[in-house]
């Protein structure tokens, strides 16, 4: 450094121009400018996600007494069907039983259940969203007997395995709990 | 026009039109505005052997100008909320004056502007306009199609009808298949746990912003377009003043013929079939519990939905719905890489035999795929021939629509022998007087 008329200017050593320190205080800047940007984006992008009122309506209580076995129920949780299926002992038996055979996303009978009684999936084929048929008598339960989406052609077994069909994945299990011997609660 | 001296004021002073004279040219001295629309609207040099096919970009600017209008009056009778979207849109219908007829003009716009955009698309394809120097006009327009199928997405969403549900639930779901956090994207894209109100509200947003995007990106192709001027049915550049005509009023007049005749058939479909085009499911208001036999998109999106149903098999660690997904959006981003995968120095199809030929089998392959996107996977093709579903067509449509851009386009730039060029855009014309012909 050196004193001018016009003040302190700075020198390199190397009779250049400074250029580190020029790249070092653009690049700073373009760094808190960039980071800036991106925490006063963030607002309005997670304004997009789900909003207090939506997430606070995530659980439900059912009545499951009147449901006899064999029978099926759909329920609206979060926006979207709930199968409840009170499963026959024949039905139970053969999801047991096809535990062992070969499927896309292996899962066991007994990690999808609570009680072997009651099979509680969201009733939205993880393909592309489509409700699948089965839970209407007269509709198609497919191949295997489960349920079985129109759309795109997947086929859910007793258990809500996907058995056949473009879906990479089972029917989801949703949280849920028996709160008592007739009261489920889904979320 | 006489051109404005040093104080921007007109020379001639004579009268009234002096007067307006005077006042354009004290506009212009301070904003060029004139001499801009002048030089590039009446003088614009434009090769003089423009054919019919080169009517569809002027026809693709002037519908989106009709939806952006006919949109800006719907919106002020459509209410954005899953209670009422149905019922808003069933008042215009009815209750609002003009309101049915408003409605199915921008709802069959959106069909017109596709076919001509598409037209528009094939007509580049044919005479080889996204060769150099206008790469970048070529890509500015995949962009402006991008931007209208997430437009037309999202206004199909707007009236909460069945297919409007269900064919938004497939398309949304599409993020899913992103591995890690795809059903983070998607809770994101809903906002919430599935398609809601939230969802809606948003649609008609970016509804509402995005046909202005599209005039920006338009206007960016227009400027792109006027640097080096129009390709022609020939594809070779202009050499001389000879080879040229000025845009007013030779195409003016051309393009406002070409108008006539396209609104005809655009208003013989409002009058007279304006549901052709959609699903008779839309007009059933949304039930998220029921899901349609039949989920199909509009006609225009046929073919990208044939391409993601046709990956039906997992390919490595990749699971079949991503792989159709990655097909669906590298069937439109292939056309970016398009100039290079094509670098024959021959741009039209007319000195191409064979990428003449090719062409036509590629357009005859879009074609199927819309066909197959129309049908569900496991119809069949011909009644009695079991094995040959309409999964399979697809399968074959999309392994040939890849097959064109990325094997047969290189080796026909490579090996093709291309026809003698003529020397000139008037040569043939000249020679063609002097033969007699």
């Amino acid at each position: 450094m050196s004193q001018t008329a016009e003040g302190t200017v700075f020198q390199d050593p190397d009779g250049g121009d400074d250029k580190s320190r020029r790249d070092f205080l653009t690049l700073a800047t373009a760094a808190v400018g960039a980071t800036g940007a991106g925490l006063a984006v963030w607002p309005l992008i997670d304004s997009m996600n789900p909003a207090a009122d939506t997430l606070a309506l995530s659980s439900i209580e059912i009545d499951i007494k009147p449901i006899e076995p064999g029978q099926r129920i759909t329920v609206k949780w979060r926006g979207k069907p709930v199968f409840i299926d009170r499963r026959t002992p024949k039905s139970i038996k053969q999801a047991q039983t096809d535990d062992g055979a070969k499927m896309p996303d292996p899962q066991a009978d007994k990690d999808r259940v609570k009680k072997a009684e009651w099979l509680v999936l969201i009733g939205v084929c993880p393909h592309l969203g489509c409700v699948p048929l089965g839970q209407k008598t007269g509709q198609s339960r497919g191949d295997y007997g489960g349920w079985f989406c129109p759309c795109h052609g997947s086929h859910y077994d007793f258990s809500g395995r996907i058995r056949k069909g473009p879906s990479p994945k089972n029917l989801q299990v949703p949280e849920y709990k028996f709160l008592n011997e007739t009261t489920l609660r889904i979320g | 026009m006489t051109a404005p001296n040093e104080s921007g004021q007109a020379s001639s002073t004579d009268g009234k039109s002096g007067m307006i004279e005077q006042a354009k040219d004290w506009i212009d001295y301070r904003l060029p505005i004139f001499s801009f629309m002048e030089h590039e609207l009446h003088d614009y040099p434009t090769p003089k052997n423009l054919n019919y096919w080169w009517n569809f970009g002027s026809l693709a600017g002037i519908v989106l100008v009709i939806l952006i209008v006919t949109g800006i009056v719907l919106a002020m009778n459509y209410t954005p909320h899953v209670d009422h979207a149905f019922n808003s849109v069933e008042r215009i219908m009815r209750d609002v004056n003009y309101g049915w007829l408003i409605r199915y003009v921008h709802m069959n716009g959106a069909s017109m502007f596709f076919l001509v955009v598409y037209i528009h698309i094939f007509r580049g394809l044919y005479f080889g306009s996204y060769k150099p120097p206008r790469e970048l006009l070529w890509w500015l327009g995949i962009v402006i199609l991008l931007l209208m199928m997430m437009t037309a997405f999202m206004g199909y969403v707007l009236p909460w009808g069945q297919m409007s549900f269900w064919g938004a639930t497939v398309i949304t779901n599409l993020f899913s298949a992103i591995p890690g956090i795809g059903d983070y994207i998607v809770t994101w894209l809903w906002g919430g746990f599935s398609l809601g109100n939230p969802t809606l509200q948003r649609f008609f947003s970016l509804h509402y912003l995005l046909p202005f995007l599209i005039v920006g990106v338009v206007i960016l192709h227009l400027w792109a377009l006027h640097v080096h001027g129009s390709n022609n049915p020939l594809g070779i550049d202009r050499k001389s003043e000879k080879d040229s005509i000025p845009f007013h009023p030779y195409y003016t007049i051309k393009d406002l013929y070409g108008l006539g005749v396209f609104l005809i058939f655009y208003m013989a479909i409002v009058f007279f079939a304006p549901n052709a085009l959609g699903e008779p499911d839309n007009y059933i208001p949304a039930n998220p519990l029921v899901t349609p036999a039949h989920i199909v998109p509009e006609w225009y999106l046929l073919p990208y939905y044939a391409i993601l149903r046709s990956v039906t098999f997992d390919i490595w660690f990749l699971e079949a719905k991503l792989l159709g997904v990655i097909a669906m959006f590298a069937s439109i981003f292939i056309l970016f890489l398009l100039p290079w995968l094509d670098n024959s120095k021959v741009r039209s199809a007319r000195f191409r035999p064979i990428y003449k030929q090719m062409f036509w089998i590629f357009l005859v392959d879009c074609i199927l795929l819309g066909m197959v996107g129309a049908h569900a996977p496991n119809d069949k093709v011909f009644p009695g021939v079991d094995w040959f579903e309409y999964v399979r067509l697809g399968q074959i449509s999309t392994a040939y629509y890849f097959f064109h851009f990325l094997v047969l386009m290189p080796l026909l730039a490579k090996y093709e022998k291309t026809r003698p060029l003529p020397e000139s855009i008037s040569e043939p014309v000249l020679k063609g007087t002097e033969s007699g012909e």
